[in-house]
């Protein structure tokens, strides 16, 4: 900007009031609730008040209580699962997808685009539901689809059983979620310039190679935006769970993961303790936050370090 | 690839296969939700995925006259409504700010908000929950609006002070010789221009705010400030063989979204996409 003349520019206390109201909102209900939750998790107390200094107590007790613990490693070692079925199922169909919809010419992609995005913008809950309908064992419409298909060996309940429904939950959450994939790597792929798979067409190359050698290499920084948008969405799930099994994650805690697990400690007040523990719940949230975080470090150096663009950390970041 | 066309693409049946089965299996739930939700109980078990032999309104009748979801949905409108205005409005004074206010704060501010993107402000329930306490809003509907406007401001920021920065200088400066204020420049001229991506930031935000359940599960108990949402939750408990009705609820509350969604699929397709793709 040309300094030739004096103008409203100059008026910092205009330009600070245009930023105050966003400012003010944004630090009293997000910044400093998330660090202060993180604070608190040093207290505790009775009811919502929480100001007893207690030290690390409340971490000792999530990770040697044998209740306590227990659960936790149980809902730890299942966000996992979640998370890998998540991203072998959901991000290689997406990936899939997006190959299809910006390959050769194909009639309808506006169309199957249109669909296989239509779950994103609906509720967890309400897919939750629905899926839960879907599947009960003795009036859903899966069973009895499949018995008139000859194949009700295959109906089984699949949410009732502790070694199907952690599955089951999972491929409802990746039905829901596929689209966001599939159009981050249709992006992807759509700015690869087209001269590049024509050269390599012409130097013989096949599908399979073009994407080992040309496609996948570009789309690696995508690929890392997606594990990250996947891990962080997985570790804070919460409303899937809820919805088809419950707040305990049933059956056994076979679907307990860290979002009911926190819920019920530090909200609710359920099992492992009897009325909500604020503090035992900002010591899992502080928790799921370092993995979090964690997380994200890692799987930014995975991906980050084979493209040297600085556009590209801006993108990073906000996944 | 164009150099391919004329050569037959003997993958083709295979790509149609692929996606057809997974639209069945994306459209087979919402189907199966929308017929059964007006058939009688007995039509559901004998069919459950044709057409109504006969239809039964009923469902939806006991939804609209005996029943809080009316209130349930108005609540959810009104606190979806104010959200997105308060984050367009806040966002783009910030974002305004941010990109012209030449100074150490003003970048300081913006780093403040970029911060923000890849946090989950799930973290801090634990305190949000205190806070709502304090400021007696516990148990009322628009104590979820400062926590969603809150979760929309870096995204706002972030989108918007990209775009206002791309916009060129000299429109602003001529009104700014002539003495205009900075807000009515902000008003007259920013704000018509940055339209499109207004629109962005309401779609990227519209979508979460309508279908959250946690902020309003964890700070609302009162049955008459319940959105649209966590009233969804009551119905197992309620209505528990009532089929017609669980299925109407069902369908009205994905309807409104699923219809908005299919008049405007590229605006949702990119908006949502949006904070995560552009690098």
């Amino acid at each position: 900007m040309k300094r030739s003349f004096r103008t409203p520019q100059d008026n910092w206390i205009v330009w600070l009031l245009f930023a105050l109201p966003a400012v003010v909102v944004y630090a009293v209900f997000m910044a400093f609730p998330v660090v202060n939750s993180m604070r608190l998790s040093f207290f505790s107390g009775s009811g919502y008040s929480l100001n007893n200094f207690v030290g690390f107590d409340n971490y000792v007790r999530l990770f040697t209580d044998s209740e306590i613990s227990k659960r936790f490693w149980c809902a730890f070692r299942n966000n996992w699962i979640f998370f890998g079925i998540t991203m072998l199922v959901q991000n290689s169909i997406g990936l899939l997808f997006a190959l299809i919809l910006t390959g050769k010419p194909l009639k309808g992609k506006g169309f199957f685009r249109t669909i296989i995005f239509i779950p994103v913008t609906l509720s967890v809950l309400v897919t939750g539901y629905i899926w839960k309908l879907i599947l009960n064992p003795q009036w859903g419409a899966l069973n009895i689809l499949l018995s008139k298909i000859g194949l009700s060996s295959l109906a089984l309940p699949w949410l009732g059983d502790p070694r199907s429904a952690l599955v089951a939950v999972t491929l409802v959450s990746a039905w829901q979620w596929v689209g966001m994939p599939t159009m981050m790597f249709i992006a992807g792929l759509e700015r690869i310039p087209e001269d590049l798979f024509e050269s390599a067409q012409i130097d013989g190359a096949g599908i399979w190679r073009i994407f080992a050698k040309v496609k996948l290499p570009l789309l690696m920084p995508i690929v890392g935006i997606v594990t990250v948008l996947t891990f962080v969405g997985n570790f804070n799930a919460f409303d899937v769970v809820y919805a088809m099994e419950g707040a305990n994650g049933p059956p056994d805690y076979s679907t307990d993961l860290m979002g009911t697990f926190f819920y019920r400690t530090g909200i609710a007040g359920q099992h492992p303790v009897g009325i909500p523990d604020m503090g035992l719940g900002a010591a899992v949230a502080t928790v799921t936050f370092l993995v979090l975080f964690a997380g994200i470090l890692i799987a930014g150096r995975l991906t980050g370090e084979r493209n040297e663009d600085p556009g590209r950390s801006g993108a990073e970041r906000r996944a | 690839m164009r150099a391919s066309i004329g050569i037959r693409d003997r993958s083709k049946p295979f790509k149609y296969l692929a996606l057809g089965l997974w639209s069945l299996l994306v459209l087979f739930p919402l189907w199966t939700m929308l017929v059964n939700s007006f058939k009688f109980k007995n039509d559901i078990y004998l069919d459950p995925f044709g057409l109504p032999r006969a239809f039964n309104i009923g469902g939806y009748q006991t939804v609209f006259h005996n029943s809080p979801f009316p209130r349930y949905f108005l609540n959810s409108l009104v606190v979806t409504v104010v959200s997105i205005a308060l984050i367009l409005f806040l966002g783009s004074l910030a974002a305004y700010s941010c990109v012209r206010w030449r100074s150490r704060l003003a970048r300081w501010i913006y780093l403040f908000f970029v911060a923000g993107l890849t946090v989950p402000i799930k973290i801090g329930s634990v305190n949000l929950l205190q806070i709502m306490i304090s400021l007696g809003l516990l148990d009322t509907t628009m104590s979820v609006v400062p926590v969603y406007v809150a979760m929309g401001l870096p995204i706002a920021v972030y989108t918007l002070f990209e775009f206002i920065r791309g916009l060129p200088e000299e429109l602003t400066e001529a009104a700014l010789i002539d003495g205009t204020g900075p807000f009515r420049i902000y008003r007259s001229i920013i704000v018509p221009l940055v339209r499109p991506a207004l629109a962005t930031v309401a779609i990227f935000n519209l979508v979460p705010i309508w279908n959250d359940l946690w902020f309003p599960l964890i700070f609302i108990r009162k049955d008459d400030q319940r959105t649209l949402i966590l009233g969804v939750t009551r119905l197992f408990g309620e209505y528990q063989t009532d089929w017609s009705k669980i299925l109407a609820v069902l369908s009205l509350s994905c309807v409104p979204v699923i219809l908005l969604y299919l008049a405007m699929a590229k605006q949702f397709i990119a908006g949502l996409t949006a904070g995560a793709v552009k690098g």
